[in-house]
Order: C-alpha cells, then structure tokens, then sequence
C-alpha cells in the first residue's frame, strides 16, 4: 500500500483551490498527521486555472516534488472536465474524481464521455450560493472530500475548520461554511 | 615609524579603539611654509585658533603661546586671518 | 538537563514559520525590504510589530541595499539584529553583506532562494546564496519549514557567539509557500537559550568610544582579513557547539554540518542540499530495497566549508555525486561539486565524483530523476564511467 496519500485540487483564481488545501492540510495537521499543502506556484489570477496539493501520511513526508500521480482528484468547476489535465496521472481504475456538479456521476460521463475513474459529484455552488449567498464552493468541496475519503471524522473536522476560520471571519460567515460542508457531506452522490 | 601590528594583535572587527588617535599621525612634514609666531605683536583676537583646519594654534588661558609644528602643515591661513594692523603672523619658506 | 516540553504543532508555510521564529526572538531592529518569494516574512512580521507582539524597532527601508545598511549600524550598535530576503534582494545586499562579517556584526538573515535574472523567475534555485559564499557568513540550508525554523534559533546562537553573520535559507515556493506541521517551541524556552547578545563593541559606549570601517590600505588590510579568516575557523567549532546544545536544550535531534542517509556502509552517494532531499532519500530506499549500497549526504551548511566532515563520510565510497541547484556558469558545473572535489583530492582513497545540476529557475525534482542519477553513478561504479563529468538533469535537450 502507498504511504501517502495525495489530493489534487483543480480550481479558478479566487475560487479557493488553495485554501482548500490549506483548511484541510491544518485540520489534519491537528489530528497529528503529516502533510504538505501548496498550490501550484505563480502569479495567482482571478479566472486562470490553478492547481493546489495535499500530500497527507502518517509518519514524516520525504518527498517535496511536484504531485503527478494523485490519488484523488477535486475538481472546483465543472467546466473543466473537457481537459485532460483533470485526468493526468489518475489511475483509471483507483482513482477517485469529486467534481462541483449539479449532475449525477452518471450523466457526467455521458456528457463528457468519461472512462474508468470513480465519479462523485456534489453541487456545492449551489450549496454556497443558497447559504453564502456567493459561488465559494471550496468549503463545500472539504465535505465531499470528507466522505469520500474518510480522511477524519466530520466532527473534528468541522471543529477544526470553525476554529480556523474564525480568525478572520464573522461568526455567521463561520457558521454558514461549516453549514456548507455539512450539506455537502450529506448531498455527494456516487458513494 | 612604529613598528607594525601582526594580525593577532589587532582588534577584532577592524575597529579602531584609542579615540582620537589621529594626533599620533605627524602631518608636520608635509609643509612647505611655515607659520612665524609674535608674542609681542599678539592682541589675542584668536581668529587663527578659529580658523586653523588642523587645530595647531596652541592657546593657554585664552592666550595664543605658539604653534603646533607636529601637525600643522603650513596652509597659511592662519597668516591671512590676523588683522594687518597686529601682523601677529608671518609665513617663511621651510629651510632646505 | 532534562525539561519536559508539551508539543505544539502548527500548520505553517515556510516563510510563515520563519515569521514565527522572528517573533520568538524578538529581535531589537528588523530592517527590510519585501521580495517574491521571502515577502510574507516581512509582511507577517511588520503585523506583529503593528499589533505589539514583538518589541522591535522596524525598519521599512527604499531597498535591500538599505536594509542591510540599516542592520549593519544597528548591529554596531550592539542590536540583535535579522532581516530577510531572496534573489535579487540578496544580490542587491552583495557589497553590505561583506561589511557585516568583516565588522564582526552577527546579523541573522532569513533567506528563500529564488533563481536570480536573467530571464526572470521568481522559482527555486540556488544561484542567489552560491552567489554571496564568499561573503564571510555562515549559510545554513533547511529541508524544510520545520528545519528553517529551527535553524533561525541556532543561526543567531552561533552568530553572536562566533560573532559572524548568517543566513539561513529555505527553497523558494517549494517550502515557502507550501504548508507542513512546525513543531513551534515555548517562548520562554526560546529566549534563555537565546540569552542577551554580548556585542564585541558597540558604538554607543560613549566611555570608550571607538572608530569602525576606517580606511585600510596597503599596511593593514591584509591583517584584518586574515584575522576575520581565523574567526570563520573558530566559528567552525562553535557550529557543532551550538548545535549540541540546542539539542540537549531542546530534546532534538539536529545535525549540523551533514544529515546522513544509509551511508554506514554506502559505496555509491549522493550529496545535495535543501528540499530536493528528502526525494533523494526516497530514491535510497528504493534502491536499498534491490541491494544496492547506496546512501544520501545531506550538507546542512555550505559556509564555513565543512570539508573535515566530508572526508569522514566520503573516504569509502567508490562513487560520490554533487547535486547542485545553481551552475558556476564557468564550464565547471555547480559550486558545491567543485569544492567537494577539490577537498577529496589529497585523500589516498577517494571517490569518482560527478556532478549533477538539477532544478533551475524551479524545474521540479522527482523521485525518478534521483534514481536517474544513481543509476548513472551505479554504472560509474561499475566501471563504466561517463563521458561528462558534469550533467544537466530535468533540462529538455
């Protein structure tokens, strides 16, 4: 079995690919894990296409290249699902794909004409737009992760992530993302 | 000439330590002309002492007493400054 | 001594670790001036000097140049002094930085390597600190961010024991921006081991008063120097010193000049510095898992050369390779290669040695191009030696 396990998130300039990554490599952190979080290193642009990385473990992480072979990959807008960049390095039979989507796993692949991979889909824009009131579907997206991975127990996690972003935001702000990521973890289809 | 410093007796970081150690540096030699004193002639005004550049105008009690030949190093200001009517002051050629 | 230290651990990127360390130190002057990819150490640090977590006077200077001017004077003044950098703000630094050693000022700087221009890149190599080794200060090469912030407590012991300056630096965006667990150390701990500096002089005695960077020529310029070459030997002993203490102090397990990997009964090995390896480490595994007796030597500090060491770990090995993430650009590879050659070639026993320059501008270094290059010095071993003693691994042909 593979000592890390290793995430890669596929977003847009301002849709929080980063933080994601970040929020979910600190809640880890905490519950004693080794991880790494960085995104893809540039000029950051609201709208260009960006990557970030998880690469979690139990013991000590050796290795700070690149990830070209993630177990799991999250995709924060469907419209990227026509690029092969969101299949790059995934084992087709293995690899995992949670996308930000109204639709089911299984129109999915049939409007994208996908192959192999283990589909989930969650439709955390509309889960962000109904309780934010704005399309951040990064929050969200943790819960799916969070079911779909098992990765730790929501409860911590949602106590994490509170305890986190409460350092820059308003209680309601706080309190309607950790609402997001719970809806999300119950909503995520293809389980 | 004093004998040179091997580099374990220097201090460390290049600094300087003796404040004021520049007097030990004789630049009397590098005259051409020097300045003649005239105690007689003297009204001491001390427009030389204020105007000497290298501090070699000695004064004791307010009272100019003589010069400084370690140091000065014959500018002649001292000369220019004294009033023409004390004419305290007077430049020669150094003798060869 | 014994203490028992309850861990905290905290997610942090690099620089923010860095931060982090500045502010258990608390130094007295901070002077400096922001820079992709070291500008968030500034930046977090300023907040903390706003918000009133650290005692220290700031110094928001016009350019690195100034920064190091300002820390400089601060430091004659008997200041404990930092500031950080990268790149062309290290380059920008270049003539300030030899002022500082040559007056003794232990100034602590915290570095993020970054590719210098031309072309511009604000990515991964370590062209910026190959490019001041001759400036008289202790560098010190972190893996990672955890290594980095420790390493700025162990920076600033040497320097103000040895009274020499140092730069501790870690791989721009690699570690800078990439968040891993920090094991962050008490407060109170942090400052009795830090205790006070006691300043060679200061400028602000004003019972002694004292001249520095007089004008120097012919007659004594010579002898000063050769005095700042004998404080870099002493310093050389206060390195391992420092990190013996630290250690005890703090129930860790730092090592100082080189990290070793499997190298008891290596004959093939790699040498490289920085993030790139931990990767290299992995390849050891790997190729340990088939048989083959191959290890890694991590060199943790470049400055002052640690060339006794070396020869303790190289002195059986058939085959040694440099990884170098900066190239001399004097047909001779990277730096690092050329002076651990250098400093093998009087031993009886040596090994081949070869050179592999890796990772300009950011080029990323994978697990495969490791055991590309051990499966080069494999060959090597065998007898098969290469054409090249100098390769460029990761660069399209």
């Amino acid at each position: 079995m593979k000592k890390v396990f290793e995430i890669r998130w596929h977003g847009r300039g301002g849709l929080g690919a980063k933080t994601a990554a970040l929020l979910l490599g600190e809640a880890l952190i905490q519950k004693g894990k080794y991880v790494q979080a960085f995104p893809e290193y540039g000029p950051e642009r609201r709208g260009a296409p960006v990557k970030s990385y998880n690469r979690i473990s139990d013991t000590p992480i050796n290795v700070h290249s690149g990830i070209t072979n993630p177990d799991i990959v999250v995709v924060l807008d469907p419209s990227f699902m026509s690029s092969p960049d969101i299949y790059q390095g995934l084992d087709r039979e293995k690899g995992k794909i949670i996308v930000n989507s109204e639709l089911t796993p299984e129109e999915l692949r049939e409007k994208f004409k996908i192959d192999g991979y283990n589909m989930y889909t969650v439709n955390a824009s509309g889960i962000s737009r109904e309780i934010l009131k704005r399309n951040l579907p990064n929050t969200p997206m943790l819960g799916a992760v969070m079911r779909v991975t098992g990765l730790m127990d929501l409860e911590d996690f949602i106590e994490a992530v509170g305890k986190r972003l409460s350092v820059k935001f308003k209680p309601e702000i706080v309190e309607g993302n950790l609402k997001a990521i719970r809806r999300a973890y119950e909503e995520v289809k293809g389980l | 000439m004093s004998k040179l410093k091997g580099w374990k007796e220097l201090a460390p970081g290049a600094i300087i330590e003796e404040a004021g150690n520049a007097v030990e540096f004789k630049t009397g030699d590098w005259r051409t002309q020097r300045p003649i004193f005239y105690p007689d002639k003297c009204k001491h005004c001390l427009f030389c002492w204020l105007y000497c550049p290298d501090s070699s105008i000695l004064v004791e009690d307010g009272k100019v007493i003589g010069i400084d030949y370690d140091h000065c190093k014959g500018c002649g200001i001292c000369v220019k400054v004294c009033p023409p009517k004390f004419s305290a002051l007077e430049m020669v050629m150094e003798e060869i | 001594m014994t203490t028992e230290i309850r861990k905290k651990v905290l997610a942090l990127t690099g620089n923010e670790a860095y931060a982090y360390a500045m502010k258990q130190i608390n130094p007295d002057v901070v002077a400096a001036y922001p820079i992709t990819p070291a500008t968030e150490i500034v930046q977090i640090f300023s907040k903390y000097v706003a918000d009133g977590e650290v005692d220290t006077e700031f110094v928001p200077v016009e350019s690195e140049h100034s920064a190091m001017s300002a820390c400089v004077g601060a430091s004659a003044a008997g200041a404990r002094v930092m500031t950080a950098t990268a790149s062309q703000g290290l380059a920008l630094m270049h003539e300030v930085l030899y002022v500082a050693s040559a007056l003794r000022l232990p100034i602590v700087l915290a570095e993020v390597n970054r590719a210098l221009s031309a072309p511009i890149n604000i990515h991964c190599d370590h062209s910026d600190t190959m490019g001041s080794r001759d400036a008289g200060w202790i560098q010190i090469y972190s893996e990672n961010a955890d290594e980095a912030y420790q390493s700025l407590f162990i920076a600033l012991k040497i320097a103000e024991r040895a009274n020499i300056p140092a730069m501790v630096t870690m791989d721009g965006f690699i570690v800078s921006h990439g968040m891993e667990p920090v094991e962050i150390l008490p407060d109170e701990k942090v400052r009795q081991f830090l205790g006070e500096r006691k300043p060679l002089y200061t400028i602000l005695d004003v019972e002694h008063p004292i001249t520095i960077g007089p004008l120097d020529l012919t007659d004594y310029f010579f002898e000063h120097k050769r005095g700042q070459i004998e404080a870099i030997k002493e310093a050389k002993k206060v390195i391992p010193e420092v990190h013996r203490e630290y250690n005890e102090f703090f129930g860790k397990n730092m090592p100082d000049f080189f990290e070793p990997y499997r190298m008891e009964d290596a004959e093939i090995a790699v040498i490289s510095l920085g993030s790139a390896s931990g990767t290299v480490r992995e390849a050891v595994d790997v190729l340990r898992e088939k048989g083959e007796k191959v290890g890694a030597l991590r060199m943790r500090i470049f400055r002052p050369f640690p060339y006794e060491k070396l020869r303790e770990y190289t002195g059986n090995l058939k085959v040694l390779s440099v990884m170098d993430r900066a190239d001399s650009l004097a047909t001779i590879g990277g730096p690092v290669f050329n002076e651990v050659r250098s400093w093998l070639y009087d031993l009886e026993r040596r090994p081949f040695v070869m050179n592999f320059v890796y990772g300009l501008g950011g080029r990323d270094f994978f697990v495969e191009d490791a055991l590309y290059i051990f499966e080069k010095l494999i060959k090597a071993a065998k007898g098969e030696r290469p054409s090249e003693l100098i390769e460029y691994v990761g660069v399209r042909e």
